[in-house]
């Protein structure tokens, strides 16, 4: 039984995604975007910089790399402190 | 309807890997299995994010020594850079409490290690 | 391992180091930055552990040092971000003036290294601290299958 709905919940949600892969707004290579063309034209001047990538990682979305850093900071200490061989607990 | 698929192949594979990950996080008991299942599934994720930004014809973002062509779109990859550092960070946390269940039940088996106490 | 693997990996280290530098440092000209660069010089490291074993890289990379290294990048990250608070958080305010203060010519140029404002300093707070991230989970993965601990 578990089983037949484990199958049901697969399809079901399969079928959701390739209806919507089929109806994409827009045509594949013709992205409507006016804000990434702004950062293209923009960025020597306003970043000072050759790397629109990386000046979009650092300066104009920065605080998402501040988030980013918490993760990876979050997640190092997760493992250093999930790893650590403990001393046996004495009878009391 | 074929020339829709082939035109939009990126994304048809994208599906593809969804649809893989998923079937591995729902179907398999292995934990190392499900593991894998996780890092196909973001996987999936990315490669649908950078194809989002594709321009047809297009040149990398880059300004120094770039030929002629426009510029696909940065913002897109910037998004994909920091989900594959998550995902790094997160796998190695999940992989971190996969080998601390091992060592306390002694089984890799999902069933076995069900119950909260203990 | 075998004299070998370890004389062939004590050479190795060193380019891989000026490679990884390299791709940190011109995060703003060519593709690359902090994480990539970071990720370089980690998976130099842990090549080193590879062919040296833990109990051995154990005693030069302690817990305390690479702790100190990562938190050092963080903050160097926050500090510069937190200094353009004149105008807003994150302000790119060293573009124009004299460190890292260069503006380069419109379209395809050949790059310049003293550009990018406060995009390079980033780029170094957030490449030390992946250094650190990642080969302080990698030897502690390595060192708990063995027994030991980090100290």
């Amino acid at each position: 039984m578990r089983q037949f709905f484990a199958w049901l919940f697969l399809i079901v949600l399969m079928v959701f995604l390739v209806i919507g892969g089929f109806e994409m707004v827009h045509p594949f290579g013709e992205p409507p975007s006016t804000m990434d063309q702004y950062i293209i034209d923009n960025t020597q001047q306003e970043a000072g910089s050759n790397n629109v990538v990386g000046a979009v990682v650092f300066d104009y979305r920065g605080f998402d790399t501040l988030g980013e850093a918490t993760v990876l900071f979050a997640a190092v200490t997760g493992v250093l402190l999930v790893l650590r061989a403990g001393k046996k607990k004495e009878e009391t | 309807m074929a020339e829709i698929l082939i035109g939009n192949f990126p994304l048809v594979a994208a599906v593809v890997l969804m649809g893989i990950g998923l079937y591995i996080l729902i179907f398999r008991r292995n934990l190392i299995k499900i593991v894998m299942g996780i890092t196909i599934l973001s996987s999936s994720v990315n490669l649908f994010l950078v194809t989002l930004g594709y321009r047809t014809g297009g040149i990398a973002p880059i300004y120094t020594d770039a030929p002629e062509g426009p510029m696909v779109l940065p913002v897109v990859q910037a998004l994909t850079l920091t989900n594959i550092v998550i995902a790094v960070a997160t796998s190695a946390l999940i992989l971190s409490l996969v080998i601390r269940i091992y060592r306390h039940t002694g089984s890799l088996d999902s069933k076995k290690s069900r119950r909260m106490k203990g | 391992m075998s004299k070998i693997v370890r004389t062939v990996a004590n050479q190795l280290m060193l380019f891989v180091l000026v490679f990884g530098i390299y791709v940190i440092m011109h995060g703003h000209v060519t593709p690359g930055g902090g994480f990539q660069g970071g990720a370089v010089i980690a998976s130099g490291i842990v090549m080193l552990i590879v062919a040296f074993g833990s109990g051995h890289i154990k005693n030069s990379l302690r817990e305390r040092r690479l702790s100190v290294v990562e938190s050092s990048g963080a903050l160097l990250f926050i500090v510069v971000a937190f200094a353009g608070i004149g105008t807003v958080f994150f302000y790119n305010f060293l573009v124009g003036s004299r460190i890292f203060g260069g503006i380069p010519p419109t379209g395809s140029n050949p790059g310049d290294v003293w550009t990018g404002g406060v995009i390079p300093l980033m780029n170094l707070g957030v490449g030390l601290k992946v250094i650190a991230g990642l080969s302080a989970a990698v030897l502690a993965l390595a060192l708990f299958s063995s027994g030991e601990e980090m100290e």
